[in-house]
């Protein structure tokens, strides 16, 4: 029966495909475009004439590869990389393992649990100028943290991380930290909140420890919100520049400058649009480096599975 | 229909009219320190007398921060009616572009030939015979600012160069001073390199970097000289945990630093503090050692308007700006010197008289705005960020700043 009705309702099947749902692809066609000429096109644009000689304004005249030569050359480009690289790991792991805990933490029935919710919560409504500008504040050696413990008697204590080459990139660390911890404990916490209870019933039936229990039933169990962090504390890496302006100013000397800020400074402080372009491009790789594998085996696994 | 249209075309015509009796022009600058505000107030005050309007548009955080933001304005088509620049090569490509009114009538109206002093800040703003911008002030950057309170708490005299200097700086520190203020970023650290250089090496050495751009002359010994005085002196301004220079010249004013290297606008900051030239403090032209000022300064482009009475306003400020009462009034603020040699600057204080000594002297120098492009510069300024905040040694400070200058435009 089935195979004498299949035929006849193929052929049907073809022109529902392109209009099924006619009115919501119409609505979506602004976002496409917008998507493709701005994001596609504009990254076009920009990697193309990050091959050219343009200084205050575009032009096209070719100077081929100088321009990513001189910036691999630069010594500042080479110390944004490793600040980036720095701040990166620490960042992504710090927030991870500090969002959980604290997720961990309000998840356990605790008392005033809204209360705290808003309070980690709470810097995260702030823009990152703000942000930096407080750390700055907090972390200056006259006015701030050494200030406030050396006038309580321990004259000797040192905490200047702002003013030392070495430690500068932990101070924006901790801003960052402050800022960027709570949204990733408020999505962490609506995942735990989606793990069925009966599962810990289950747990305790078993006599699992309830550390035993996070570790290897429940954050398995939590991996798209995980991932959902990830891509979200990533994009908050690469994208680093704002904080720094306000808190470092990518100072003391070069010690905390990071690739967006060089862009930014050589299109417009320098005027050299190609080696902000340039630089702006490697950006662009480096991030196409890490989404391609990781998309291939969040989609293409997907598909297998 | 037509009554419509009439209606609307008188209505128009009203509109017109009453903007020909007072314009609002919009002017950018990153004048916005104590000293500096006080200043371009004079310029609102005499525009504002005039009838018109001046709109202010201050935007804060130094040139570095306030010219990308004027240039995008002009670049994306929503220019302001006048704004300030530095003159020299900033807007070199605005002018190719046809993006900058061109103020040549209103120059020969006004003989700026003859009157500006000296004539390289008109020559700045020329480009193929035309010109572009109105020269409002000369900044030089070649000052040493020492605070007296500094040197009497330390029972020390206030040295009278750079040497000496450099020499009581032991006995200040040991005086729980700090010997030099230093705004840490590039901008600042660079002025203080290139006046050390000035005072080190000497005027020959100094053109032949700066004007001739010879990668031999920066890897010669004049220089190594230069670069090992400056980490000298990077020493000598450790714990200097500022950022924006008039922070460091605060240092100074209140005594908590000995000296700072720093342009003449410094000279704003003191007198808002209601500071006396040699009594609270000491200015030394050339680090008082080689007597020579650069001639940099600030200049306002017009970027060209469509609407014919937005033009006349424009360059019947442009007049106004170079008019000697302005003028007078402005610098005497600002702490600049004039651009023209024409006008009574009596009034003036002990450093603004020897900065019109050495410029009546013929000492001046093209100012780096005017000897390197913006980007030449950025990388230099990074270069010094670098070698004056880390541990960078002064060999490998040179040879990187000899392959700047080889490359540079």
């Amino acid at each position: 029966m089935t195979v004498i009705s299949d035929p006849p309702a193929k052929p049907a099947k073809r022109p529902n495909l392109l209009f099924r749902n006619l009115m919501a692809k119409i609505a979506s066609i602004p976002m496409i475009v917008t998507a493709l000429v701005v994001f596609v096109g504009c990254s076009a644009w920009t990697i193309t004439y990050s091959f050219t000689g343009s200084r205050m304004l575009p032009k096209t005249k070719w100077v081929g590869l100088q321009q990513y030569e001189r910036l691999w050359d630069t010594d500042r480009w080479i110390i944004s990389i490793k600040n980036l690289a720095i701040y990166g790991s620490f960042s992504m792991v710090l927030t991870l393992v500090m969002g959980f805990c604290l997720a961990a933490c309000l998840d356990r029935k605790i008392r005033f649990e809204s209360a705290f919710r808003t309070i980690f919560l709470y810097p995260f409504a702030l823009s990152f100028v703000v942000t930096g500008l407080v750390w700055q504040w907090i972390l200056n050696p006259d006015f701030g943290l050494q200030n406030v413990v050396r006038n309580w008697g321990w004259e000797s204590f040192t905490f200047n991380p702002l003013n030392d080459p070495d430690t500068v990139m932990f101070g924006l660390l901790i801003a960052g930290l402050w800022q960027g911890t709570g949204l990733i404990m408020c999505i962490m916490l609506a995942g735990l909140r989606g793990i069925d209870e009966d599962i810990w019933k289950a747990a305790k039936v078993d006599g699992i420890g309830t550390i035993k229990t996070y570790v290897v039933v429940v954050i398995p169990m939590m991996r798209p919100v995980f991932v959902t962090s990830l891509v979200l504390i990533a994009a908050g890496i690469i994208k680093l520049y704002d904080l720094v302006v306000a808190q470092t100013g990518g100072g003391p000397g070069l010690a905390s400058e990071v690739p967006a800020k060089y862009v930014i400074e050589y299109m417009f402080r320098a005027q050299n649009l190609g080696q902000g372009f340039a630089a702006s491009t490697m950006m662009l790789c480096s991030v196409v480096v890490i989404l391609i594998p990781w998309a291939y085996l969040e989609f293409g696994g997907r598909k297998r599975g | 229909m037509s009554n419509v249209m009439k209606s609307l075309l008188i209505g128009t015509a009203l509109t017109c009219a009453s903007a020909a009796q007072a314009v609002e022009l919009e002017v950018t600058h990153w004048w916005t320190s104590g000293g500096e505000a006080a200043a371009v107030s004079k310029f609102a005050d005499a525009w504002n007398a005039t009838g018109n309007t001046w709109l202010d548009g201050a935007i804060a955080g130094s040139g570095g921060t306030a010219r990308p933001i004027i240039i995008s304005r002009i670049l994306g088509g929503d220019p302001m009616a006048a704004t300030q620049l530095n003159h020299g090569r900033q807007a070199e490509e605005l002018i190719e572009a046809g993006l900058l009114l061109d103020l040549s009538d209103v120059a020969e109206a006004g003989g700026w030939r003859d009157i500006v002093n000296p004539t390289a800040l008109l020559d700045s703003c020329t480009l193929d015979g035309r010109i572009y911008c109105v020269p409002v002030n000369i900044h030089s950057a070649q000052w040493i600012w020492l605070s007296h309170a500094a040197y009497e708490n330390a029972g020390l005299a206030v040295p009278k160069d750079w040497n000496e200097f450099v020499a009581s700086a032991d006995e200040l520190q040991a005086a729980g001073t700090l010997p030099l203020a230093m705004g840490q970023q590039g901008w600042q650290q660079s002025i203080a390199f290139g006046a050390i250089t000035i005072a080190v090496a000497g005027l020959d050495a100094w053109k032949g970097v700066n004007v001739d751009k010879s990668a031999d002359v920066a890897r010669g010994p004049e220089y190594t000289a230069v670069f090992e005085a400056v980490a000298a002196a990077r020493e000598l301004a450790r714990g200097s945990n500022v950022q924006d220079w008039n922070l460091a010249t605060n240092m100074v004013i209140t005594g908590k630093a000995g000296a700072q290297i720093m342009g003449d606008w410094a000279q704003g900051e003191f007198a808002v503090a209601e500071q006396v030239e040699g009594v609270d403090y000491s200015c030394l032209p050339g680090l008082g050692l080689n007597a020579v000022l650069d001639t940099g300064g600030d200049a306002f482009y017009f970027p060209v308007n469509s609407d014919p009475e937005i033009t006349a306003a424009q360059k019947e400020l442009a007049a106004l700006l170079i008019s000697p009462e302005v003028q007078v009034s402005f610098n005497l603020a600002k702490g600049s010197l004039p651009v023209r040699g024409d006008i009574d600057m009596s009034s003036a204080n002990g450093c603004m008289q020897k900065g019109l000594g050495i410029l009546a002297d013929g000492g001046i120098l093209p100012s780096s705005d005017i000897t390197f492009s913006a980007d030449t510069q950025t990388q230099i300024e990074d270069l010094m960020a670098q070698f004056w905040s880390g541990d960078m040694s002064a060999a490998d400070a040179q040879a990187s700043y000899a392959d700047l200058i080889e490359d540079a435009d």
